[in-house]
């Protein structure tokens, strides 16, 4: 029970006056960068790194962490709204999200979405206190092939029950994997497919791509369809978020599993957004009845939510003990840390308990704080719909832009937005699937590297990847999620037809 | 009265702090380019710089940091590149400036940057998990010449000064590993403290953690004398403990990391000037030696003519270990 102790203490630390107070302003803070698509996490976090200098590490770390929670939330309203991802972590979010609030439930949507995000997390932190230990001896047992074998399971585990056409999922499959490779490769040092283009020596940004598919194809395809989309007539009622609250219960098993897979992919650390990705496609194979997925299921915005805040909790332990950072935002927080004279490592927890049990301490708390505020938000922010197309189409188009310029300041990202636009556009007419390429695009890199240095590491022998219980098993996970659908449904076509010989 | 008196004596002091030449200062908003992404070493460094010019009322003007760390930080040399003459730009790097254009095609020449300052130095140290057998750094050297290309070599980057240094390791000393690129130093250091490889040459701060847990252990530093002292890290044994390598035998002086500050080419002497002695301020303040404390740097002001030699030295002889590795793009 040490570690309940210590929690006790840690909430000593947290709630206080002065810190309670960082908790609002950075969930409230964290809330607008993740609402404007593109400034995001990251950005925000960055930014406010130089004034924490006067500020002692622990409320730093509060304010920090709380405004990386905010985020989280806010990146969530505008993939519902209007189907701009604001975080890379909430692209999953759009796929049930956006037909749910296009069909009248605004309201519903978010109360979902924000319910299982505050669920998800806490589901995380309770982990992260129990596990502290533990897990971080864990993670230490990851070598390049391990990690390959983590994004393979998260490829394998979307792919695997894929409701499109196999043709055209590999090819959504392989233009995201050739846009992943654009740019300076980190194993090789070499410089691929710039075409000479200054521009694209960092590669192409997720988000600008993922703004210019989602935001502006979804654009172009409402401008066609006859600006249908006129502002959706949804009644908005508090009232509305209390009965979608009393209906969370029935998504149990859901939730929980999410929470799992999050959990899994934050300590390991495959990062939120794979988490995210990953766990909506456990759900579409898990649900056997029912609406189909894409078009407003429940499912479809529990699942991803819970995972990626459950990933984005756990994602802190890696960082803290370890000193690796498993999501952008932890990066540049593991950087504020060093600056403040923290060293992460193993020892952080022992040496600074005050710190260590403080920030847990404080997850719960300003959890719990986010949850209310943007509970409070949802009525505004449904109401957002009721807007006419004329009014909003313009301010999408100028936030999509503003968005796309933001990740990097580069005028080129416009360019790209435009282009994707026009891609997401004839992508969804011709009827192939968006979700391969992005999920290609957010691992493909990082699944290259790691199937790179193993490959180093083995002498160019693929049984590097078979060489350990761990990666053998995480392996065969994989392997099975790819093929047991496939054979599944095989199977049950052959018994179907058997009384008919 | 007193509010006068306070007033004159800070005219006063403002008026013999500032030299001849300033007659330039920024009036603009100051972009601070940072050739890393947000988060890392160079990041620290100019976000650090940033809070203590803001804070002193050094530069009046509001800076905004910008970080365009793609392509090893050569997005950010190309931004200087493009707004060449341009005093309002400051780039932050390391000696990937002058290094980069040798090994990949790049747009852009050293010569488009003009080096304003170094403030520091970061060390590199041979590091190797805590049970390995090694005890010198000659220890692992026979090692890989026991078993040639079986040794896994842990490093961040490619061609980067980190297989820059395994491989003048090997031209020095004829050993033969096997170099495992990685993405940055926090992940190589916990790869050798899961075992996973057999050692790294990461800088000092980007290993500490592992070592106070006792997870690795630090052989030898590639310095000419042995860092600065320190608390004790781990088992009663503090930076001042680790041997140079040239103590332990290996033939090579020195191997430093210089954390510098540039502008564009083209730039008035004048802005130059201004930012050379805002940035002498800054490494004379408390907060710096502060800082290089906590990420243990060694500090080292260089500017003008010794700038100038630090980065001739330094570029012909890594040029030289390109060449030899067949890496050099002439």
């Amino acid at each position: 029970m040490g570690n309940f102790d210590l929690l006790m203490h840690g909430f000593g630390v947290a709630i206080t006056p002065m810190h309670l107070l960082l908790m609002v302003v950075g969930v409230l803070l964290g809330l607008v960068v993740g609402v404007l698509p593109g400034l995001g996490a990251p950005n925000g976090v960055s930014l406010l790194i130089p004034l924490t200098f006067t500020l002692d590490p622990t409320s730093a770390i509060i304010l920090l962490s709380s405004m990386y929670w905010g985020a989280l939330f806010g990146g969530s309203t505008t993939s519902i709204l209007f189907n701009i991802p604001g975080e890379p972590s909430s692209v999953a979010t759009t796929f049930d999200g956006y037909p749910m609030a296009r069909s009248g439930q605004s309201t519903r949507a978010l109360t979902l979405a924000f319910m299982s995000a505050g669920i998800g997390a806490l589901l995380g932190v309770i982990v992260i206190t129990l596990l502290a230990g533990w897990a971080s001896n864990f993670a230490l047992r990851f070598g390049a092939p391990e990690y390959f074998a983590v994004y393979f399971l998260a490829f394998a585990a979307f792919i695997g029950m894929g409701s499109a056409s196999p043709v055209k999922t590999v090819v959504a499959l392989a233009t995201g994997l050739l846009l992943a490779s654009v740019g300076m490769d980190n194993v090789t040092g070499e410089v691929r497919l710039t075409f000479g283009f200054s521009d694209l020596l960092g590669g192409i940004s997720f988000l600008v791509v993922v703004i210019g598919l989602f935001g502006i194809g979804e654009l172009l395809a409402t401008v066609q369809e006859g600006l249908s989309f006129r502002g959706v007539s949804s009644r908005i009622d508090l009232r509305d978020v209390l009965r979608t609250i009393a209906e969370l219960p029935r998504y149990w098993a859901t939730s929980v599993r999410s929470g799992l897979v999050g959990i899994w992919m934050g300590i390991t650390p495959g990062g939120p957004t794979a988490a995210s990705f990953m766990s909506y496609g456990i759900a579409r194979q898990a649900s056997r009845k029912g609406q189909a997925f894409g078009t407003g299921r429940p499912e479809g915005i529990i699942a991803p939510e819970t995972a990626d805040h459950s990933a984005g909790t756990c994602a802190m332990l890696p960082m803290l003990a370890l000193g690796v950072p498993s999501s952008a935002t932890a990066a540049v927080m593991m950087g504020g840390l060093m600056i403040w004279g923290l060293t992460p490592g193993p020892m952080l927890f022992a040496t600074k308990p005050d710190f260590v049990w403080g920030l847990i301490a404080s997850m719960y708390v300003s959890n719990v704080i986010g949850v209310i505020l943007v509970l409070l938000t949802v009525p505004m922010f449904a109401a957002l719909l009721r807007i006419p197309f004329s009014i909003i189409g313009p301010m999408i188009v100028a936030i999509c832009f503003v968005g796309g310029y933001t990740v990097s300041n580069a005028s080129f990202d416009l360019w790209l937005v435009l282009l994707f636009g026009v891609v997401g556009y004839l992508f969804t007419r011709l009827d192939y699937p968006l979700a391969p390429l992005v999920l290609a695009m957010v691992l493909g890199h990082k699944a290259e590297n790691a199937f790179h240095q193993s490959m180093i590491l083995s002498d160019g022998s693929l049984s590097v990847f078979f060489s350990n219980t761990l990666v053998s098993s995480i392996m065969a996970l994989g392997l099975a999620l790819l093929i047991l659908p496939k054979l599944l449904h095989l199977g049950g076509r052959l018994r179907r037809r058997q009384p008919v010989e | 009265m007193n509010h006068l008196k306070t007033g004159a004596i800070a005219a006063l002091a403002l008026a013999a702090a500032l030299p001849a030449s300033a007659e330039w200062a920024p009036e603009r908003p100051q972009e601070f380019v940072v050739a890393s992404g947000a988060g890392g070493g160079t990041d620290n460094f100019a976000r650090t710089i940033q809070a203590i010019l803001t804070r002193d009322k050094l530069v009046d003007a509001p800076i905004v940091v910008l970080n365009k760390g793609a392509g090893s930080g050569a997005e950010a040399f190309l931004y200087a590149k493009q707004n060449a003459a341009d005093p309002n730009k400051v780039i932050f790097g390391t000696n990937n400036v002058y290094l980069l254009p040798h090994i990949a095609k790049l747009a852009y020449k050293a010569e488009d940057l003009q080096p304003v300052a170094a403030l520091a130095v970061d060390e590199f140290v041979v590091w190797v998990k805590a049970d390995a057998p090694y005890q010198t750094v000659l220890d692992l050297v026979e090692a890989a010449k026991a078993e040639p290309g079986k040794i896994p070599f842990g490093g961040s980057q490619s061609k980067d000064t980190d297989e820059t240094l395994v491989a003048l390791i090997e031209q020095t000393t004829g050993a033969d590993f096997k170099y495992v690129p990685f993405n940055g130093g926090g992940e190589v250091g916990v790869q050798l403290a899961g075992g996973h490889v057999a050692a790294n040459v990461n800088n000092p701060n980007e290993n500490l953690g592992q070592w106070q847990a006792g997870a690795v252990r630090p052989l030898c530093v590639f310095s000419p004398t042995r860092m600065a002292e320190s608390a004790p890290i781990h088992d009663g044994k503090g930076w001042q403990d680790i041997p140079t390598c040239k103590e332990q035998g290996l033939a090579i002086d020195s191997y430093q990391m210089p954390r510098t500050v540039w502008l564009p080419a083209g730039v008035p002497e004048e802005a130059v000037a201004f930012y050379r002695d805002a940035l002498k301020k800054v490494a004379e303040s408390q907060d710096w030696k502060d800082y290089l404390a906590k990420t243990s740097q060694t500090g080292a002001y260089l500017t003008g003519e010794e700038l100038s030699k630090f980065i001739a030295d330094s570029e012909t002889r890594t040029v030289e270990v390109f060449k030899a590795e067949g890496w050099s793009k002439e």
